[in-house]
């Protein structure tokens, strides 16, 4: 006899559960007064460098803390705990390439003052896909894009341009080397997103620091003042 | 790399529905996948067969089908509407950019099969 099949209909995105996660963990958040900024981009962009330069610009302004999330090592949460001196944890994903809501949620536990602190970020796995589709739990995302890249990345990824509010185009100091083309970049941007705020910095050089420096705390500032 | 997280969470929301439905093996799931969700169907089918028979309980030998929607997008000023993929997110009608996605963008479990016990 032959096996009756029954259908189930479901009619649910496959990133709901996720999504959820995300929101009760944003609401949870809120109440404590953390801000939480994830941060993306590909392998080699300068993610480090740039939080650690950013981190020494603010860290006698608020309270800071970084999660470090990588396929494998420590070296990203030690760099960052060295050069800064600020609570530094390294979260393993295990293989996978990006972090959902729930890994997050338990790196957050793991740090050791959570209700003290005003801003936590988020350095997401070096990936222009994957990150851009799982919400971490985060008030908002930026997106680095360095010069060796090439200009035509938001052409490529787009939705890794659309999920963030500020794309920080980084390694402007090697532009006389290269092909890249500001001008072109920020037009492919705004095709993507025109709602997001591009800053040029040159981290290892500390160029346009302090412009990525007021951007973090305007949006600290803002959403603490609409909670 | 990518196409396997995914899969990873279909397998999960799937086996929380066969649980509570008492299924014992489901043996098909359809999904609805958006053309610039970023999911390339190629690469979920891939790793599917992989995923299934070692990650899951009630789904070892299920099967994957994908079925794709097209992107549209709307105007806001001229409101019309236009195929995403060839002009992103400026109208090809008026150049606005007050424009929105409508469809294009699901990653979506439709239904599942499962086999009927009674």
């Amino acid at each position: 006899m032959e096996d009756k099949v029954k259908i189930i209909e479901i009619k649910k995105s496959v990133f709901a559960a996720n999504e959820k996660t995300a929101d009760d963990l944003r609401e949870e958040l809120k109440q404590k007064g953390v801000f939480l900024l994830n941060v993306m981009s590909s392998p080699g962009s300068g993610k480090t460098t740039t939080l650690v330069e950013l981190i020494n610009a603010l860290k006698d302004k608020i309270k800071i803390a970084v999660m470090e999330a990588d396929i494998d090592s420590d070296v990203d949460a030690l760099t960052v705990a060295k050069k800064t001196g600020v609570q530094s944890i390294q979260l393993h994903t295990g293989g996978m390439c990006h972090l959902d809501a729930e890994m997050t949620s338990q790196g957050l536990n793991g740090l050791s003052n959570l209700d003290d602190l005003d801003l936590v970020i988020l350095e997401n796995v070096g990936n222009l896909v994957c990150p851009a589709e799982f919400d971490t739990g985060a008030v908002t995302s930026l997106t680095i894009l360095s010069v060796p890249e090439g200009d035509d990345k938001p052409l490529k990824y787009p939705l890794m341009y659309q999920v963030c509010s500020l794309v920080v185009i980084n390694k402007i100091d090697v532009l006389p080397y290269f092909t890249f083309d500001v001008a072109k970049c920020k037009e492919n941007i705004k095709m993507r997103n025109p709602n997001a705020e591009v800053i040029e910095i040159s981290a290892l050089k500390k160029e346009g620091i302090d412009k990525l420096a007021d951007w973090v705390l305007k949006q600290v500032k803002n959403w603490k003042e609409n909670k | 790399m990518h196409e396997l997280g995914i899969v990873f969470h279909i397998i999960k929301q799937v086996e929380e529905v066969a649980n509570k439905n008492s299924v014992k093996e489901v043996t098909k799931v359809v999904l609805e996948i958006g053309e610039v969700s970023g999911v390339v169907p190629k690469y979920l089918h891939d790793c599917w067969k992989w995923a299934v028979e070692n990650r899951s309980e009630h789904m070892k030998n299920c099967a994957l089908e994908v079925i794709s929607l097209k992107a549209t997008s709307y105007c806001k000023d001229c409101e019309r509407m236009y195929d995403t993929v060839k002009s992103g997110r400026i109208c090809p009608y008026c150049q606005s950019k007050n424009t929105y996605l409508v469809t294009g963008n699901e990653v979506s479990i439709k239904h599942i099969e499962v086999k009927d016990e009674n």
